[in-house]
């Protein structure tokens, strides 16, 4: 039997010249076919594409490593695993076996912790949105409650009355650090003096435990230093409450914000060169707090809340080509089954696209599109991929945080999101959505369940 | 004769001597004319126009290389199959965007037995563009006032502060002055859309340009510093003709810059000197300029010198070189064979 | 439906056409076509012979193939009609 050889698209490409620029050949195709162990090809034939994939593995280890930069460097740390990046229940879990806590900022996410088991008193409620339910349920449960602004400051102090329980508070502060753009709308402000005014509004109420202060200064930052900044900015409160009120905080949360692996549109070098580690982020942030003038009885707890950086890289999404076009002026684009709808990160990341199988080095440039009816839905808007044909299949790299919750029930239905765990068993975390689920929801006026046409 | 001396083989990227001309053609001159080594040449090209690539009387052998925006593995991987075939003892990198990458891999091509000899990643950031208020603050010097900007309209902020015009600068490359708001705008949209964010604006300082070119061993000594005026400008801001002088103030400043950052590896600095006299550092280039060779010409042999530190032996620095010597660029056509374009842009090897 | 007569295409699949002065690569499969098509067969003619020695469907060959003329026609490597 003639064995026939491999067949590849042909392509004709002119041959110009330029000075480099970032536009320049990023080559990206060499394939990844295999994560922890699993076939791409075999993941996608049994459980669907477009399809979420994490490693179990990968979460712990990289906790384990952020967790070891910190502790050091500093003798009391502690994780909160900030919900909002991923709240899918296995992911939560795996974070709250490796010891973290639960930071959430809303009713729904407190909820789902205290279902996960998370005692109360190991969660942290950040953001502008409590209502006053949410916070009589916290207050009862003793959980961590960082104030975004005065008139949830003054609920409290009802609450407190009302119940008689002592709210455990933290204040959230903002602040300049010398990144732009400065996040002055969570918190109160450490320049104009409103957190210092209020500190001494919580102290002066007398109703309240004031445990702590809390900030949390940027997305994605690439500044190590910042935090710094931020970190003896809140020591400068911690000091003055000593110093006017003999009173210790027992905890300084410096939030999250830490940049992960990927790499921001706009960027020149790859996020994974360039991007500040933890190990860089720690040592700016202990350092400051060692170096302070804040002379507590006992070193504050920090407490931090990353959660991009924890969780992006333990995630890939699988996906498939649809179809491969010309656009009018010539380039190729290539159509995948991956949208912005569950892609939420690739209007702010040129996310690392690579194919799940073999190709000889030969390389077009390509415009990558999802499969929505829509013209924003543009995955990568310039990439060199090799020659790919209808049905290959592709994994998009570092997708852990913000999809899985800022995703989209857009145009079409949501797939399902796998676990590899630590014996290299996939599991379903998520199953993919069906229309029964989506029209259980649905309810229709009994004089529109008919038509005729 | 030639045989006492060893013969090394050294990798050079900036082939591309055109108008506005990488430093790659001239570090190889210099090279060629050293005289306690042999060498062999491996260009590295990242486009297959670079003309160094058609100098066989320079260049033994050219190798394509991803470009930085691809990442260190992708070029890692590259340079180990040029490794493989050439054994580099050196390697000579002259872009500003592909620094990054060659300093974080060092340390890997170190243990392959390819030397380097590159600022310390510290030194790489602080000299900044975009930290550079903050440089002339911590070493004392006077640089002109410039604020990284992410949007068009953070620049016109600035706009009280500083006079116009204002210069914008690229992140690596590209620099204009803007008389209004307007060609700020359309400046920044440029600019932005070929080398990335930040854009830096500038405070425009009046008065006379010179560079000195140099080189520091990472302890705070001076190996070399020749300084020079720039006698003609082409309009993209490059010298075509400069002229060695004997500027005492330049130099004690080039010591001071040595001295206190303990600079690692070639380096120009660009200074303006203001009405009053007062030398104000406009930009720490991190690499060897375009026009090394008039340093080699007039004494300074910084390539060399450079390729004996990376290989670690002993190197003299230099005290003196010759005052009032001129370097005049010209343009020179070669002919060359389609069969060798061909060679390099499918093969990526010539 | 011709390739420019005077069209260099060498075996490394690199493309020049001297009266533009332009040059171009192929990769191995573009190659194959090209000389198929300087042969003087027809498209019929060329996507059975790629067929016959390629992994592939004729249905996607052949969408390939007319993709690929019309790029070299975006290139004006192809004679017109009336030429």
């Amino acid at each position: 039997m003639i064995t026939k050889k491999r067949y590849e698209r042909p392509v004709i490409k002119k041959l110009e010249s330029n000075m480099p620029n970032k536009f320049g050949m990023r080559t990206e195709y060499e394939p990844v076919m295999h994560i922890e162990g699993a076939a791409v090809k075999d993941l996608i034939a049994k459980y669907g594409s477009p399809l979420f994939v994490i490693s179990e593995r990968r979460i712990r280890k990289t906790f384990q490593t952020a967790k070891q930069a910190f502790e050091t460097r500093y003798p009391r740390v502690q994780f909160a695993w900030s919900y909002k990046t991923n709240y899918l229940n296995a992911v939560c879990n795996v974070f709250h076996q490796e010891g973290a806590w639960a930071e959430v900022v809303s009713g729904f996410e407190y909820d789902k912790a205290i279902q996960n088991g998370v005692p109360g008193a190991n969660i942290i409620f950040n953001g502008p949105d409590k209502s006053e339910q949410d916070l009589r349920k916290a207050v009862t449960n003793g959980s961590l409650i960082h104030i975004d602004h005065l008139d949830e400051l003054y609920m409290l102090q009802e609450i407190a009355k009302s119940t008689k329980q002592r709210p455990k508070v933290a204040i959230r502060v903002n602040m300049d650090t010398g990144v732009y753009p400065v996040w002055d709308r969570f918190g109160f402000n450490f320049e104009n003096g409103q957190a210092w005014d209020a500190l001494n509004k919580i102290m002066f109420s007398g109703t309240m435990d004031l445990v702590g202060l809390h900030t949390h200064i940027g997305t994605f930052m690439l500044s190590p230093n910042a935090y710094a900044v931020a970190a003896s900015k809140l020591t400068n409160l911690a000091q003055r409450l000593q110093q006017k009120y003999d009173h210790e905080i027992k905890y300084i949360d410096m939030g999250g914000g830490f940049a992960s692996r990927n790499t921001l549109k706009g960027a020149y070098l790859p996020g994974v060169d360039t991007n500040p580690t933890i190990d860089e982020f720690a040592e700016a942030i202990t350092s400051a707090l060692i170096n302070s003038d804040f002379r507590p009885k006992n070193p504050p707890l920090l407490i931090l809340e990353t959660g991009r950086a924890l969780i992006d890289d333990a995630a890939w999404l699988l996906g498939s080509v649809i179809a491969n076009k010309r656009l009018s002026d010539g380039r190729r684009s290539t159509i995948l089954d991956i949208g912005v709808n569950i892609l939420f990160t690739a209007f702010w990341y040129a996310h690392k696209i690579t194919p799940a199988q073999k190709f000889t080095s030969y390389t077009e440039d390509t415009v990558l599109y999802g499969p929505l009816c829509m013209n924003i839905d543009v995955i990568r808007d310039n990439i060199t991929l090799p020659l790919l044909n209808k049905g290959d299949q592709v994994v998009v790299h570092h997708v852990g945080a913000y999809n899985m919750t800022q995703w989209m029930q857009f145009i079409t239905l949501r797939p399902k999101v796998v676990m590899i765990d630590m014996d290299g068993k996939v599991h379903v975390i998520r199953n993919n959505e069906s229309l029964e689920n989506l029209l259980e929801l649905e309810v229709v006026p009994s004089h529109l369940s008919t038509f005729e046409l | 004769m030639k045989t006492n001396k060893p013969t090394l083989t050294i990798g050079v990227t900036g082939l591309n001597a055109i108008d506005s001309p990488g430093p790659g053609v001239a570090v190889i001159r210099g090279l060629r004319e050293a005289a306690s080594f042999n060498c062999r040449i491996i260009g590295l090209s990242y486009e297959s126009l670079e003309p160094g690539i058609y100098m066989h009387d320079l260049v033994d052998k050219t190798y394509h290389i991803p470009y930085p925006s691809s990442g260190t593995e992708i070029l890692s991987d590259r340079l180990d199959y040029i490794h493989e075939i050439e054994k580099l003892d050196v390697i000579i990198p002259n872009f500003d965007a592909e620094l990054y990458s060659f300093i974080k891999l060092a340390p890997k091509l170190k243990a392959k037995g390819i030397h380097t000899f590159l600022p310390t990643l510290e030194q790489f950031e602080e000299r900044h563009k975009v930290n550079l208020p903050d440089f002339g603050a911590k070493y004392d010097m006077h640089v002109p006032r410039s604020k990284a900007v992410y949007t068009p309209s953070e620049a016109l902020s600035l706009e009280k502060e500083y006079e116009w015009p204002l210069v914008v600068k690229g992140k690596y490359y590209d620099a204009t002055l803007a008389y209004n708001f307007d060609q700020v705008k359309s400046a920044f949209n440029k600019i932005s859309a070929k080398w990335g964010l930040p854009i830096i604006i500038q405070e425009f300082i009046h008065g006379t340009e010179y560079n000195v070119t140099g080189l520091g061993d990472g302890n705070g000594n001076t190996i070399a510093a020749v300084p020079m005026r720039k006698q003609y400008i082409t309009d993209k801001g490059k010298a075509w003709g400069g002229i060695s002088i004997d500027d005492k103030k330049a130099l004690k400043l080039t010591h001071k810059f040595l001295s206190e950052t303990k600079w690692r590896g070639a380096f120009e600095l660009e200074l303006m000197k203001n009405k009053e006299g007062n030398y104000y550092l406009l930009e720490i280039n991190p690499r060897i300029p375009a026009w090394i060779y008039l340093a080699v010409g007039v004494g300074q042999n910084i390539p060399e010198a450079l390729t004996r530190l990376a290989m670690g032996w002993p190197t003299e620095p230099f005290t003196t070189y010759e005052v009032g010597k001129m370097f005049i660029r010209y343009a020179w056509d070669m002919i060359v064979d389609l069969s060798e374009f061909e060679k390099i842009s499918t093969l990526g090897e010539l | 439906m011709n390739l420019k007569n005077n069209i260099a295409v060498s075996d490394s699949g690199f493309v020049f056409n001297p009266a533009s002065g332009e040059s171009f690569s192929v990769n191995p499969i573009g190659l194959e076509m090209l000389n198929l098509l300087r042969q003087g067969l027809s498209q019929e003619e060329i996507v059975t012979s790629i067929e016959k020695d390629f992994q592939a469907e004729k249905i996607n060959i052949e969408r390939d193939f007319n993709d690929f003329i019309d790029m070299m026609k975006q290139y004006h490597l192809m004679q017109n009609e009336d030429e």
